[in-house]
Formats: structure tokens, sequence, C-alpha cells
């Protein structure tokens, strides 16, 4: 499966770039002054507790929400000036497993392939099918699928038009363990062929052991960003587990709660 | 299996594709039940009201058809982008558009133009069951299809506004029945407003529904309440305001983008 494509073309400017954005939502600010910048090829974690700005950040870059103040780009396009070509570069799986009950699945895809201007696409179509073993429904009503066929669904919507930057809004949410592996080692393969990655979740586990640099917002700020082995160096130590090993959880616990700061 | 270099176009036509299929594949209820609503009407007013002539020279039959057939094309028109819009934000589907790279105008264009394709699809629908009892005089064809179009683009565009305001079924449906039926329904569908009092005729002419139903009946008999030519400019400065409206709301993101 090539995912490799022209975006290696590209300048190497950052896959994501996100300047002293701040955003609120009547008197709740929702984004504090945020900035952040994530290179072409990493996979990247956003963490935080629930409220904590992760989806508000992920929708500004998708144009789903426009900032009060400051700018974002996906490789080096401005989010709102240049819309067309960072939404080009960008595909968001997200969070809620939303669907169209009038159509099948290749259906789905095929449309979604051609709101970004992409025709005759069917090939690539059926090669993510494959990936995700969606052959077998592809022309099935979407309303029939079960939710974590929904779910690959939403991935495949995603990455019909071959984009170089994904982001994953907590997409093992509600997912049964065999599905969340199978999609894990699906991502892991894009991330190695070149795709920038950038996950959110609520479990830290995958986080660990997938993302190679970890943000963590809280309250719309970010009060960690490193890699996350010195993340696990530097704030893990606070608390340890029986054996005395260190993992994600402590170390967000400990940021979470200031211990760590 | 090696990938081309991907070669980008505009998202519109699939777009436009999209919300074709969409009612195409609930024919039955878009396209099917209107065609017979309008049927009925024909069948119980034509009967009651048989006898009376119209513009003195034709039956009340032959003077209902064009205004159903108007009436039913409008009503769809706003249907189609109105359910469309509110179904996707319900589901939360709208999402898989407004991550795509549609302009606003891309994404009016794709939408009013589905809507004048039901419209018309149900109008014409409901002219060709209807011919049969009263073949209907078709005196200029090009005000038929002008009016046409600009009706259904009106009631798409209005239907789009309608669907990106309500938040809830219950608030679309008040805006279809407390707005669009009444005035649909008051805009000369059923008599000439020569036939009304004259304090109601001129609060017919206040009525944009009147112009697009008698300029569109113009183009059936040669005849008309008011000059298709005042008609067709009052129609068209109706279109260009609620244009400017839905398109100004799409560009801002209005209850879409937030």
């Amino acid at each position: 499966m090539a995912f490799r494509n022209c975006w290696v073309l590209h300048s190497m400017s950052a896959a994501i770039s996100i300047k002293k954005i701040s955003k609120n939502y009547g008197a709740l600010q929702a984004l504090d002054d945020v900035s952040l910048e994530i290179q072409q090829g990493e996979f990247f974690g956003l963490l935080g507790p629930n409220g904590a700005g992760k989806t508000t950040l992920i929708s500004i870059l998708a144009g789903l929400v426009t900032a009060d103040k400051g700018h974002a780009s996906i490789m080096g396009a401005d989010v709102q000036s240049h819309f067309r070509d960072a939404r080009r570069s960008l595909g968001v799986v997200p969070q809620e497993l939303v669907f169209d009950p009038f159509f099948t699945v290749r259906e789905t895809l095929q449309f979604q392939s051609g709101y970004f201007g992409i025709q005759n696409n069917d090939a690539w179509i059926d090669e993510i099918m494959a990936n995700l073993d969606l052959t077998s429904k592809a022309d099935s009503n979407m309303r029939s699928l079960s939710g974590g066929m929904k779910r690959r669904v939403l991935v495949a919507q995603a990455l019909v038009h071959r984009p170089p930057v994904i982001i994953l809004d907590e997409p093992t949410a509600g997912v049964d363990v065999e599905l969340r592996q199978s999609l894990w080692q699906f991502i892991s393969r894009l991330n190695q062929d070149g795709h920038t990655i950038v996950l959110t979740t609520h479990y830290l586990e995958e986080a660990e052991a997938l993302c190679q640099r970890i943000a963590m917002l809280k309250q719309g700020k970010i009060v960690a960003l490193d890699t996350t082995a010195n993340l696990l160096s530097r704030y893990g130590s606070v608390k340890k587990d029986g054996e005395g090993k260190t993992d994600l959880e402590d170390v967000f616990v400990n940021i979470m709660s200031g211990n760590a700061l | 299996m090696k990938n081309p270099p991907l070669q980008y176009g505009s998202g519109f036509p699939t777009l436009l594709r999209k919300e074709v299929k969409r009612f195409y594949k609930v024919g039955f209820q878009t396209v099917a039940a209107p065609v017979l609503t309008a049927v009925l009407y024909l069948m119980i007013f034509g009967h009651v009201l048989e006898g009376r002539e119209m513009y003195g020279r034709f039956s009340y039959t032959a003077f209902l058809i064009p205004g159903l057939v108007m009436m039913s094309l409008l009503q769809n028109a706003f249907a189609n982008t109105s359910s469309s819009l509110i179904q996707s934000k319900v589901t939360g589907n709208l999402v898989f558009v407004l991550l795509a790279p549609l302009s606003h105008v891309e994404f009016y264009a794709a939408y009013i133009l589905a809507a004048v394709f039901r419209g018309v699809v149900v109008g014409l629908g409901v002219f060709l069951i209807t011919a049969w009892i009263s073949p209907p005089a078709l005196e200029y064809p090009l005000w038929i299809l002008t009016f046409a179009f600009l009706g259904a683009a009106i009631l798409g565009s209005l239907g789009l506004i309608a669907g990106i305001w309500a938040d809830k079924y219950d608030q679309l449906a008040a805006f279809q029945n407390f707005i669009i039926m009444p005035a649909t329904m008051l805009s000369g569908v059923f008599y000439s407003i020569h036939s009304l009092p004259p304090a109601w005729q001129v609060v017919s002419h206040f009525n944009p529904f009147f112009y697009m139903i008698d300029g569109f009946r113009y183009g059936f008999f040669g005849v008309s309440d008011i000059s298709p030519w005042s008609s067709l400019a009052i129609v068209l400065c109706f279109f260009v305001v609620v244009s400017a409206i839905a398109l100004r709301m799409l560009q801002t993101g209005y209850k879409l983008r937030h």
C-alpha cells in the first residue's frame, strides 16, 4: 500500500503550525494563547481532560471553528486564507459516530472524494476499504453497519483524498479491543509511510505506545509539551506503581494535578 | 500499487449529485406524494368550482393547473434544501461537507440547483398528470421556464436559510407552516386576485409568491393579473435578496462554523 505521495514535494514546512490561538465561547475561554508546531512525519499526541480544548483546537485546524486570535496552518497553508490547500492536506476522523443514512459505504467514500474535487478515485477507495476490512460491506447501507464498522468508514473518509496530515479525535472511544488493535496497526503503517498523525485519546497506554511527542492541554492552555520519553523521565518519577515502573497515566495525573509543575 | 498524482477539481458537481441522489432515493416520498396531492386538489376544486370562467374565457380547471404546478414546484424546492440541511445538522453528517475545500458559492450553487431540479421534476409530474384532464395552453414557454427556475431558486434559497437557522425540526416546521405555506396558498394559486375585495388585493401585492404564480400563469394563457415584466422585476429582486442572505450566512458560517 503506497501512501507516500505528492506531499513529499512540499517544502519542509511544519505539518501543523499553531500560533497564539485563543478562542472564547461567551465567558468560557476554550483556548488561551496556544502555540504549537508539529513536524512532518510525527506521531503526535494531544491529551487532556474533557473540556481542556482539544476538540476546539482540532476544529480550528479543520476550519469548523474560527479562532478569535492567532493563526493556524496545515503544511504551510493558512486554515482561513488558504482554506482549500489547508483542507486538502488534512484528514479528520471526528469524535462523533456520524454518517449519512441515505448511502452505502462505497457511495459515502465516492462522495467524500468528490467533495475534494477528486473524480475517478475508485482504485484508491477499493484499496482503503481492503485495508480497513470494509470490502465486504462496500454496498451495505451505512445504517446497517455496526458501530465498529461505522468507525472504520470514518477513518476511510478521512483518507479518501490522501491527506499528508491526519487528525484522529478519540478514534477508539467505544471500540472493542480487536478493532482497536487493527486500527492502531493501520494508523502506525500510515505514519511509517510518511503521514503525520495527531491523536487525541483518553486511553493513555495507547498514546504512550504510539506517540513520539505529546502535548497536554488543561483549561485551554498547554501545560506540557515534550517527547513521550522525556515526559516519562521528567514527570513519571513523582509517582510510581508497585514495580517501580512509570507510565503515562502517572505523568498525566501529576501534570494535571499540578504536582509536577 | 502506485498512486498517480492527484488532480483536484471543484467539489461542486459531487455535492450537486449527492443532493439530487438524496431525494431520488426516496422518490416515492419526494416526487410521487406531492404529485398525488396536487392531483387531489385539482379533482376536488375542479369539481366544486366547475362552470366558473376565469379571465372571461378559460375554465376553472384550466386556470388551476398552472397554479398547482407552480405551488408544487415551490414547496418542493423549499423542502429539498431545508430537509437536507436540518437532517445533516441534526445527525451531524454535515461535517463531511464542511471539512471539504468547498467555497460558500459552491455550497450554495449545489444546494440551490438540486432544489430547482426537484421542484421542476415535481412540477413536471403534476403538469403531465393533469394535462390530460384539461389540455393546457402554452402561449409563452420561455416565461414558464423563467418563472419556474426563479421560483424554485428563491424557494431553494429560503429553504437553505431556514435549514441553517433552525436547530430543531419543529422550528423548521414552524417556518414552513406559518410562512411558506400561507404565502403560497394565498398567492393566487386558486383564484385571480381581481376576485378579491380591494383591501385583500392590496395585501396580495405584498406577497412575493403572488408574482411568481402570476408570471408563471402568464406563460400558459398570455393573460395575467399584472404585467409579466413587473412580476419578473419583482421576482428577480426577491431572488437577489434571498440569495444574498443565504450566501452571507454560508460565508460567515452562521450556525455552521462557530
